[in-house]
């Protein structure tokens, strides 16, 4: 007997193990010209273990405090065996997995896999995507450089324009009125803990549902689909799926690793709190499109402040977003009803977009 | 193993005992194998030689250990390495520990310590300053940066002077 | 004091009185009390009253004087006019009124005070008395004596009712503003027709290195026109004694030069020191080009093709010129390893003395001794050299990274050749 078979009984004999990993044997992934972007919410993931592992061997040697975080980063680039690696894996990765969480959002959203039974796998999906952005915010003031400060300081000023609670959310996210070692410190224990555990939830509860409901087929190639004889139209997950997919995962670990060797990424400058902003300060491009808005509102629209305009506008995008799925009726009578989503998809996509490549061109 | 639930699988098939199908499959499961060991060494080793620390466990940062109790004698003073820069620490003839930053202001050169004039002088241009850092004669322009010295035991500490 | 100064005629109000007139009288009463702060105040308001109202020369306002530093001492328009403000005829010769003061007694008007040192102590006991002695001893002090009233009197330079110390930015002879105070007369070739001033000096030192270190980067210290000419005593330094003037902040140099050949040579030549190679007014940051036999070299000025100054002169350029090479050489490897992620901080702050020793020798080529300047040239090589190698290394660390870069990726490509090869085996079946 083999050495995997001796184990598997050995598990199956006290907890079940075969009927516990039955659905996963089982489990199928349909096949039809659109199946390859059923890969990036694997990549995904896979991206989001590397950023626990890295963050994990980082934790090792990072210093949370205004005195040291900036020394200890360099101390891990610089003098740390592969520190230079881990680190600048860390933050390639933390870019790429915003990239491919934002792609697998909205070619779920293209191909209609939020409908009925799984619009609580794209609520928990959103949600998962708004805590991917806050661990990209948190985790950027980390080093303590000048441009994350300060980066950090326009990013909550810009949270204090929420209406009535603005400045108390304000002083909660900086520990105090300014950005100091007390928001590095408050930052640090989001990223690291916070962050983290409402993500292991969340994802949870996102994977048990896609294992539950299945992989759903878009309308766009159902009619094919169907017509296609069962026996071909679908393969199975483990081992074949799984397979493919770790394909597209080394091909991640070699892009990580040839980002990491051939463009590191830098460190700057240790923050200074009482020096002058530097020129064209920006964040980072996850949130270029917001920022530029930003910019682009004027400072009064009628009574209200357009700071304020913007923020609330923003707000009521998100939620608009996380409830997507409501806004469409389990059958869609007209035309013009079943376009709907696709429409608002292609709306925040183009929007994001130029807007994104608005920012980097502006000054 | 299979990829499809139904028996019957269209296109060409091989028999499952031919010689080159079992050198076929050594192959791949070679290649496989060897790959999964290969690419796991390349991952795992880094990651070994990482959680080692390293032996200059000094990581630098806002204050450093300039010298210890003794090295100086009184009424001279010593240049050290702060972060990237050179820094003075001066053991004055008060008994005092003065520390500032060793960069002349006027064209970066480094200062030393005269005991005979009791002020920092910088041999470039003949710049003075005094101990409070103050550029009292010559071309420098600016006062030299002050930075906070204490001795902790045997060590003498000196820290810039920021908010921590 | 009121009744000392106030000019009210007192006795006639007391002959009229009686019941009938007595609101009257005590209208003219309150009128007369109203009118007291007007005339109580201090003395110098009534010459103002007429004089602010003036047009041209005459007019002086309260707000101007009131900015003026003797006006703020206490003293009056009759300070330095003469008259008696108190009276009506203010104006009367009689009251010791001088009226316009003739620029060539300015001088000793103003020494009146100044130069006693008993009075001026009573007010500021630091400031110098020696402004006329010293004014005697100039150009200015010696041409005016001799009738010319073009020059510059103590007014020119100090302004005439707004005059504020020395150290007020706004004063006209704040540092800041000395230069531009002189060229109003001395930057007008017109004005200077007839004097052997060219009238091209204040562009000159505006161009110059000096000016930038005044104007540009707020160095009080820096030298502005009195630095070198002196202020009550203004006169251009000698030929002979220029070198002094410059040693007085340019020690080193001075100190080196006076060990050169070129001390005696130019001595001998009637040269002029330092001005020599650096020029008077336009004295711009030296640059390295300045050596040698290039364009813009001032060796070649004096040194022919072949003598001992023109090879001493080759010799120095090519030290420098070696140096600053080897410096830039050592920067560019190591900003090169900087921006491929490799930490240098070390070779950096090393390579920041090889600068300091480029420094020195610029300092020590005053000497115009090879020898003695190749001292730190050498210096300076060698940091440069071992910061280089610094660098040199970190691009060895470099390489080995992305060497082990291509290891892992060569092993990721087997296992996505064998990963799919496996695929296909398994869907073969």
């Amino acid at each position: 007997m083999s050495g995997f078979a001796i184990v598997r009984d050995w598990l199956d004999e006290r907890f079940g193990w075969a009927e516990l990993t039955a659905p996963l044997r089982h489990k199928k992934v349909p096949m039809h010209r659109l199946s390859y972007w059923y890969f990036l919410g694997g990549i995904t993931l896979f991206l989001f273990i590397i950023q626990v592992c890295t963050g994990i061997l980082l934790l090792l040697y990072y210093r949370p405090s205004a005195n040291e975080a900036w020394e200890s980063v360099q101390y891990i680039t610089t003098q740390v065996q592969f520190g230079w690696l881990v680190r600048s894996i860390h933050s390639w990765s933390a870019n790429l997995m915003m990239l491919t969480a934002f792609a697998h959002m909205f070619s779920v959203l293209f191909l209609k896999s939020y409908r009925k039974p799984r619009e609580l796998t794209w609520v928990t999906g959103a949600l998962l995507l708004f805590l991917a952005m806050g661990f990209g915010f948190s985790g950027y003031l980390l080093p303590w450089n000048t441009l994350a400060f300060f980066a950090t300081k326009v990013g909550t000023e810009v949270a204090g324009q929420v209406p009535f609670i603005g400045k108390w959310l304000l002083i909660f996210l900086r520990g105090g009125e300014d950005v100091t070692g007390a928001t590095l410190g408050r930052f640090f224990g989001f990223h690291v803990a916070v962050l983290p555990g409402i993500a292991t939830v969340l994802l949870g509860i996102h994977l048990l549902l896609v294992q539950k409901f299945g992989i759903s087929v878009p309308p766009a190639v159902e009619k094919d689909f169907y017509l296609a004889p069962e026996s071909t139209r679908e393969m199975r997950f483990f081992p074949n799926f799984l397979l493919r997919e770790m394909i597209a995962w080394y091909i991640a670990l070699g892009v990580l690793g040839a980002l990491a060797a051939l463009s590191p990424w830098g460190l700057g400058a240790k923050a200074d709190p009482f020096a002058p902003a530097p020129a064209g300060i920006k964040p980072e491009w996850y949130f270029l499109f917001m920022f530029q808005t930003l910019k682009l509102i004027p400072s009064k629209l009628w009574f209200i402040d357009g700071e304020v305009v913007g923020v609330l506008a923003f707000g009521a995008a998100g939620m608009l977003w996380m409830l997507l799925p409501f806004l469409e009726r389990p059958q869609p009578q007209s035309q013009w009803a079943r376009l709907l989503i696709s429409g608002i998809g292609v709306f925040a996509l183009a929007y994001i977009a130029s807007m994104t490549v608005y920012g980097y061109m502006a000054k | 193993m299979q990829m499809f639930e139904a028996t019957g699988v269209p296109g060409h098939q091989r028999a499952e005992g031919a010689p080159e199908n079992r050198g076929r499959r050594r192959f791949v499961q070679v290649l496989l194998g060897g790959g999964l060991l290969a690419s796991a060494a390349s991952f795992i080793y880094p990651v070994l030689r990482y959680i080692i620390p390293p032996p200059a466990t000094d990581m630098g940062g806002d204050t450093v250990v300039a010298a210890r109790v003794g090295d100086l004698k009184p009424n001279t003073g010593k240049i050290f390495r702060f972060g990237s820069r050179p820094g003075l620490l001066i053991l004055g003839a008060d008994g005092e520990y003065h520390a500032l930053s060793a960069t002349c202001t006027h064209l970066s050169c480094t200062v030393q310590y005269r005991g005979d004039l009791h002020q920092i002088w910088c041999a470039c241009h003949n710049g003075l300053y005094d101990l409070a850092g103050r550029n009292v004669s010559g071309p420098p322009p600016r006062p030299l940066q002050l930075f906070d010295v204490h001795v902790r035991g045997e060590e003498i500490v000196v820290a810039r002077k920021r908010e921590a | 004091m009121i009744a000392k100064h106030s000019g009210v005629p007192t006795t006639r109000a007391f002959r009229v009185v009686g019941c009938r007139r007595a609101p009257l009288l005590a209208l003219f009463v309150a009128a007369v009390l109203l009118a007291l702060p007007a005339v109580a105040a201090p003395p110098q308001s009534t010459c103002l009253d007429c004089h602010s109202a003036m047009d041209g020369k005459l007019k002086i306002t309260a707000e101007q004087y009131a900015q003026d530093v003797h006006a703020q001492k206490g003293l009056s328009c009759a300070s330095c006019h003469g008259g008696d403000p108190a009276s009506m005829d203010a104006m009367e010769k009689s009251k010791g009124f001088k009226g316009h003061i003739e620029r060539r007694q300015i001088p000793a008007l103003c020494a009146g005070c100044h130069a006693d040192g008993s009075y001026m102590r009573q007010y500021n006991p630091s400031l110098r008395t020696d402004q006329l002695a010293q004014y005697k001893t100039s150009v200015h002090g010696k041409r005016l004596a001799a009738g010319d009233t073009k020059v510059a009197v103590c007014i020119d330079c100090h302004g005439v009712h707004g005059i504020r110390p020395a150290s007020d930015t706004r004063s006209q002879v704040h540092p800041l503003n000395v230069a531009q105070t002189c060229s109003r007369c001395h930057a007008d070739r017109e004005y200077m027709k007839g004097y052997p001033v060219k009238g091209d000096e204040f562009a000159a030192y505006s161009s110059s290195v000096h000016h930038e270190a005044l104007t540009v980067r707020g160095d009080l210290s820096a030298p502005t026109c009195t630095t070198c000419h002196g202020n009550h005593g203004a006169a251009p330094p000698g030929v002979a004694t220029v070198e002094n003037v410059c040693s007085t902040c340019h020690a080193f140099q001075a100190q080196l030069f006076d060990t050169s050949p070129h001390k005696a040579a130019f001595a001998s030549a009637g040269l002029p020191g330092c001005v020599t190679c650096h020029s008077n007014h336009r004295i711009l940051q030296p640059d390295d080009s300045m050596v040698g036999a290039g364009p813009q070299a001032v060796c070649t000025n004096c040194h022919s093709a072949g003598d001992a100054g023109f090879i001493a002169a080759g010799n120095i350029q090519q030290q420098l010129a070696g140096l600053q090479t080897a410096i830039g050489k050592s920067e560019t490897i190591l900003t090169r390893a900087e921006h491929s992620g490799m930490e240098v901080g070390q070779a950096q702050m090393e390579l920041a003395d090889a600068r300091d020793r480029l420094t020195k020798a610029r300092v020590t080529l005053h000497s115009f001794n090879p020898a003695k300047i190749e001292e730190d040239v050498k210096a300076g090589r060698q940091i440069a050299q071992k910061t280089y190698q610094a660098g040199e290394q970190a691009l060895r660390e470099r390489d080995y990274r992305r060497l082990g870069l291509g290891v892992s990726l060569v092993t990721i490509l087997v296992m996505l050749i064998g990963l799919t090869l496996y695929i296909g085996e398994i869907e073969r079946k």
